[in-house]
């Protein structure tokens, strides 16, 4: 406990060096809020496996490590460093160990209107920086969570994206978080995504690790605001490093009528927690999440998902498959609230983990609280090797069953890589998950 | 008489979870010959057709089977399947995430590849498809929809015809294909079945109706009791069984 106390201590302390150095540029109002989430992050420390949430996680590798806060400059990466990590050749936001690096960076080709920049320029920016301080800081719970508090206490630069009404943003903005791993670094990048009323926006998120670094921790946090009628795609693919840590929130809020769908891909670190944390807080909303996880070696992987319906006649559709190998360890917690007056909620969710090895290990944990009485919830949620039956099946088709196996296990991912709608993010998904499986041409 | 055999089965012995379902089964089908294996349930015809197959679940305790002159039982259930046997599932399987294309062509592969045929292309793959949709009635929205998932019970059916059609196997075991279709998906699936009949390929239907034989002659029936075919003959005793129903042939068993 000691260690976990005296590592506490050491974010206390590069707080106030950062305080003095790196953060005198902020507006007044985030340094308040800065100083807040320090203080809520003191008193709440690093989580313990006895705490409820945390009981299958523990961050204690994380509070036991000395890292430290890189001083900018960033240091430079060629082009080369990112291309393996891209989709396409639309617009893109790089941010190496939580810092924008321009010269990485084709923020400028958006489409008219829509604006696109570091989180930094923008809060140095009149008009961004109002828009900023509407949203900022104000829907990732940091009073609850001590890791959303330790990323807004050092909150400095990450993506800015901002899509007015009706505007459209359908090439996938990519937004890459690159960490270096030089000298242990932690970063803790933040990302404020507006989309309003009718506006339309695909974004992919990719946090990734240049090779040849040391271990690392990204602390990711991105807040999305999803309009009256809008439409949002937001993919997410996790990989980094093996020796890495990752903890991050995605944080959402729909408005009415709106559409968001956050996909995931979780294929990287060594230790890894993802909080999704959604709330439909307009009539009408329709929200799907589908997540997928390949975990392998002795990698473990959290992902804890909260759906907040607050308001009446919204939808949310919940899709997350694991597949399991080695030692690895996987763990899916699904909480749905149905707030008082959420009538006609329609909500689904499904967690199936595939074990393929006897040490490999998922643990699934459906959380319902419903406290509407005119909804409809249904959840559902598998462990398991490969289904006999299945296989079999399959080798009365002349499949080997190595082949067969990896035809099952690609199907896994394949259920979830199926609804992502931007065929390019698809593609890119589809040969991520293949080379993680080893599965042939399709 | 004995080169047109494809399929020799001799004095079969089978348990499923310890219990002896197959009592010494005996039965040989050649090279263009339909054969009904027809029975009571319980009877032991699934658990046959099954067993050919290999399905994990089974033992076969006693007896042989030959196919084609050889082992059956020294195949494992990819090379039968590879040599030509071919078994509609009576409960096909369902897949999630993979699309019936897919499944279909990684199958017509394995089976080309043993061959020592050319692999197929998707391109190359879909447009021999399309000639087989045709045949069963179907359009290829089926093929991007996953194997058998949240297929109903006649779809899943003919969906396995499809894959008789595919395949093109040497012997065909249709394990009541039949039930759960109305009179319509019946029809399309026992005239595809025809279709499907040469001097060089033979198929065995187990059912429990009458009415596919109506579509599909039948050269020999079986009846199948207690793990055993206690009666044989043409298309005539299927007739038969069908207005008398089984109970006769369980009193003649009994007594004999």
């Amino acid at each position: 406990m000691s260690d976990v106390a005296s590592g506490t201590e050491r974010y206390l302390a590069d707080f106030r060096a950062f305080a003095h150095n790196g953060a005198a540029v902020a507006p007044a109002w985030l340094k308040e809020i800065r100083e807040s989430a320090i203080a809520r992050f003191a008193e709440l420390g690093f989580p313990t496996t006895k705490q409820e949430e945390w009981r299958f996680t523990s961050v204690a590798a994380i509070a036991e490590t000395r890292f430290t806060h890189p001083a900018s400059p960033i240091p430079q990466l060629g082009p080369r460093a990112i291309e393996p990590f891209l989709i396409g050749g639309g617009p893109r936001v790089v941010i190496v160990d939580g810092h924008y690096a321009a010269e990485l960076s084709t923020a400028s080709s958006t489409p008219k209107g829509v604006r696109v920049s570091s989180l930094a320029a923008a809060l140095r920016t009149d008009g961004d920086s109002a828009l900023a301080r509407g949203h900022l800081t104000r829907y990732a719970r940091w009073q609850e969570s001590p890791f959303a508090a330790l990323n807004t206490a050092f909150l400095v630069d990450g993506a800015f994206v901002h899509v007015p009404a009706d505007a459209t943003l359908e090439q996938p903005l990519e937004i890459l978080y690159l960490a270096t791993g030089r000298e242990r670094t932690v970063s803790h990048p933040r990302t404020l995504v507006v989309v309003e009323r009718g506006a339309r926006a695909a974004i992919v998120e990719t946090f990734a690790g240049v090779a040849e670094g040391g271990p690392y921790w990204t602390n990711a946090v991105s807040e999305v605001v999803v309009g009256q009628g809008a439409h949002v795609e937001l993919y997410r693919v996790q990989r980094q490093g093996p020796e890495s840590f990752q903890i991050a929130t995605t944080q959402s809020r729909q408005e009415r009528d709106s559409f968001l769908g956050v996909h995931v891909l979780t294929l990287g670190a060594g230790l890894a927690r993802h909080d999704i944390n959604a709330v439909l807080d307009g009539a009408g909303a329709e929200l799907i999440l589908n997540g997928l996880y390949l975990l392998n070696g002795a990698q473990h992987a959290d992902h804890h998902t909260v759906i907040d319906h607050a308001q009446p006649r919204c939808a949310s559709h919940e899709f997350f498959n694991g597949v399991v190998g080695e030692r690895a360890h996987g763990v899916f917690n699904g909480r749905i609230i149905v707030r008082p007056g959420a009538q006609r909620t329609d909500s689904k969710q499904t967690n199936n983990n595939l074990l393929l090895s006897t040490e490999a290990r998922a643990d699934s944990q459906p959380q319902l609280e419903i406290y509407a009485d005119d909804v409809k919830c249904t959840h559902g949620s598998t462990v398991g090797p490969i289904d006999p039956m299945q296989l079999y099946y399959l080798r009365s088709r002349g499949l080997s069953p190595e082949t067969a196996r990896g035809i099952l296990t690609y199907g896994f991912g394949a259920e979830i890589l199926g609804r992502m709608r931007h065929p390019e993010v698809r593609a890119q998904m589809d040969r991520l998950v293949r080379e993680r499986l080893g599965e042939g041409r399709a | 008489m004995t080169e047109n055999v494809l399929l020799q089965v001799q004095d079969l012995h089978a348990t499923v979870e310890g219990r002896e379902v197959l009592r010494g089964v005996d039965l040989t089908v050649r090279a263009g010959e339909v054969h009904a294996i027809m029975g009571p349930n319980g009877s032991g015809k699934s658990t046959l057709a099954q067993v050919l197959a290999g399905h994990p679940a089974y033992t076969v305790t006693a007896g042989r089977v030959l196919y084609e002159g050889k082992d059956l039982f020294g195949m494992p259930p990819e090379e039968r399947a590879r040599e030509g046997v071919f078994l509609a599932f009576q409960y096909p399987v369902a897949i999630r995430g993979i699309t019936n294309a897919y499944f279909l062509r990684s199958a017509v592969n394995a089976i080309r590849k043993h061959r020592g045929q050319e692999e197929l292309g998707p391109v190359e793959f879909m447009d021999a498809l399309e000639a087989k949709l045709e045949v069963i009635g179907w359009d290829s929205s089926y093929l991007t929809r996953p194997v058998n998932d949240g297929f109903s019970g006649g779809e899943k059916k003919r969906n396995e015809i499809l894959q008789l059609a595919v395949l093109d196997p040497k012997l065909a075991i249709l394990d009541e294909t039949d039930s759960g279709l109305d009179i319509d998906a019946l029809k399309t699936v026992a005239q595809t079945v025809d279709k499907l009949r040469r001097p060089d390929n033979a198929t065995i239907l187990v059912t429990h109706y009458y009415r596919i034989l109506t579509h599909i002659a039948p050269d020999v029936v079986h009846v199948l009791a207690g793990g055993r075919i206690v009666k044989s003959g043409g298309k005539e005793l299927a007739l038969e069984l069908e207005e008398k129903g089984y109970d006769w042939l369980r009193e003649e068993a009994t007594v004999a």
